[in-house]
């Protein structure tokens, strides 16, 4: 997928990736699409086990990685299939969305929802909402000027390596 | 330069309660009661840590305001004290690190004489860990008034600007883990930085990969931080990332309403939860 830095901001489409549970956000969506309710294609959802399984680091790699926004969504408290999961999870996000704000990323960019295997309408709402804010901000380029950085440097380690492969292969 | 150094004395005897903290000292390491004991002594520029087995060398001890650094950080590591009984003199945060560190059960109180110097120069000594938190609670709390500053400053500003601050502080920082080995809470024997399968942080120094590893740090002291700022003194940089783990205190406290004392002494923070926590952004 290639990033969509230049890209026109009418012509922006965001790009999100969604963190959800298996158990409830994730049937919620399947639901969604079994009740045939049409909403923003602009997601790509990931499966895991529980909200509790989240790892924050998984949310630093998307917006790293070419993500303008994040869903994050799984059963509602007293829901969970493992029973505290997404008790863990919500202490987890509190922490850590504090802390993203104080060193200035942006955590409008982050939607956290709780979606329940029988909400598919609520889905489509939250997809749809959190594509509007998103195309309202634009894209994330902010935090991936700090990402570039690290392309670049690949690249630069890449033609060293090769510069010196050659040299060694001319000996 | 060389002249300068070695003329400057070690502050002795002559200070009367560095003199009552050597006599104590001299009679641990006498009876046999502690076989190492870990204080201050008077640096070039600053009292640094000294290691103490004999009762020779107990004139050098000192303890006064500049002793900041958080010596709880020796206590976990083996290569240093083994089986050895142990002896300290805590600042106030390191105090907070020993409850710490042996609410993980990564120290024994049995093996260690906790000792500290109150604001009336009176030497303490804690025999059960009601006695340190009933010490912390009523001890004057250190403050950093350049520290407050900043924050203030941070606050003031626009969220673009708190990343910009962020990003440009944090691009120069060439990941030397001078933070990580100062901090008594940083004892795993495999940091997620060594972590390569999956490589969660790259090992290079770039901006993305130093953000990450400063946030990584940050979120594993939620709830385990004394706050004692000792990251952001050894930073060869002067880098405040101490400011980090400080707000995670700081959101520990306003979210979860547990002050930095409680939070210490008690559960995880992330590890345990409360039904009736309150967010105002999970829609």
């Amino acid at each position: 997928m290639g990033r969509l830095g230049g890209a026109l901001m009418s012509e922006f489409e965001p790009k999100i990736v969604a963190f959800v549970c298996n158990w409830c956000t994730y049937a919620g969506a399947d639901l969604t699409g079994t009740s045939r309710i049409k909403y923003a294609s602009n997601v790509k959802i990931v499966r895991f086990p529980c909200t509790g399984r989240i790892d924050f680091m998984l949310l630093l790699k998307a917006f790293a990685e070419g993500a303008d926004g994040i869903i994050v969504s799984g059963c509602h408290p007293n829901d969970c299939h493992y029973t505290s999961g997404n008790f863990h999870a919500r202490r987890r996000w509190v922490i850590f969305r504090g802390l993203l704000n104080f060193m200035g990323i942006d955590v409008n960019r982050i939607q956290f929802s709780w979606v329940s295997a029988a909400e598919g309408a609520k889905w489509a709402d939250v997809v749809n909402g959190t594509v509007t804010t998103i195309r309202e901000l634009g894209p994330y380029t902010e935090y991936r000027k700090a990402a570039d950085y690290l392309v670049q440097q690949d690249k630069s380690i890449i033609d060293g390596q090769e510069a010196l492969i050659k040299s060694v292969s001319s000996l | 330069m060389e002249d300068v150094l070695i003329e400057k004395k070690p502050a002795i005897a002559g200070n009367s309660f560095s003199g009552e903290l050597q006599k104590t000292a001299n009679e641990l390491l006498q009876s046999g009661e502690v076989e190492l004991f870990i204080g201050y002594e008077e640096g070039t520029r600053f009292p640094r840590p000294c290691f103490i087995a004999s009762t020779d060398e107990v004139g050098k001890l000192i303890f006064d305001d500049r002793c900041t650094g958080n010596l709880a950080v020796y206590l976990t590591r083996k290569d240093l004290i083994g089986d050895k009984k142990v002896g300290i003199t805590a600042s106030y945060f390191a105090l907070r690190s020993i409850l710490r560190l042996l609410t993980e059960h990564q120290i024994q109180l049995d093996k260690l004489v906790v000792l500290t110097v109150s604001a009336e120069k009176e030497v303490i000594r804690f025999a059960t860990t009601d006695d340190i938190t009933a010490y912390l609670q009523t001890a004057p709390i250190p403050v950093r008034e350049d520290d407050k500053a900043l924050i203030e400053k941070l606050n003031a500003m626009s969220r673009e600007e708190r990343w910009e601050f962020w990003s440009a502080e944090l691009s120069k920082c060439f990941k030397c883990y001078a933070c990580r080995a100062a901090c008594p809470m940083c004892y795993c024997t495999k940091c997620i930085v060594e972590e390569n399968r999956p490589q969660w942080i790259q090992p290079w120094a770039s901006t993305l990969a130093n953000i990450e590893w400063h946030i990584n740090r940050a979120m594993h002291m939620t709830g385990r931080c004394a706050d004692c700022g000792a990251c952001g003194a050894a930073c060869p940089l002067g880098l405040p990332i101490h400011l980090l783990s400080h707000q995670i205190v700081q959101e520990v406290t306003d979210n979860f309403a547990l002050d930095v004392n409680q939070a210490v002494s008690g559960d995880n923070a992330l590890s345990t939860f409360k039904p009736e926590d309150k967010e105002n952004f999970i829609k």
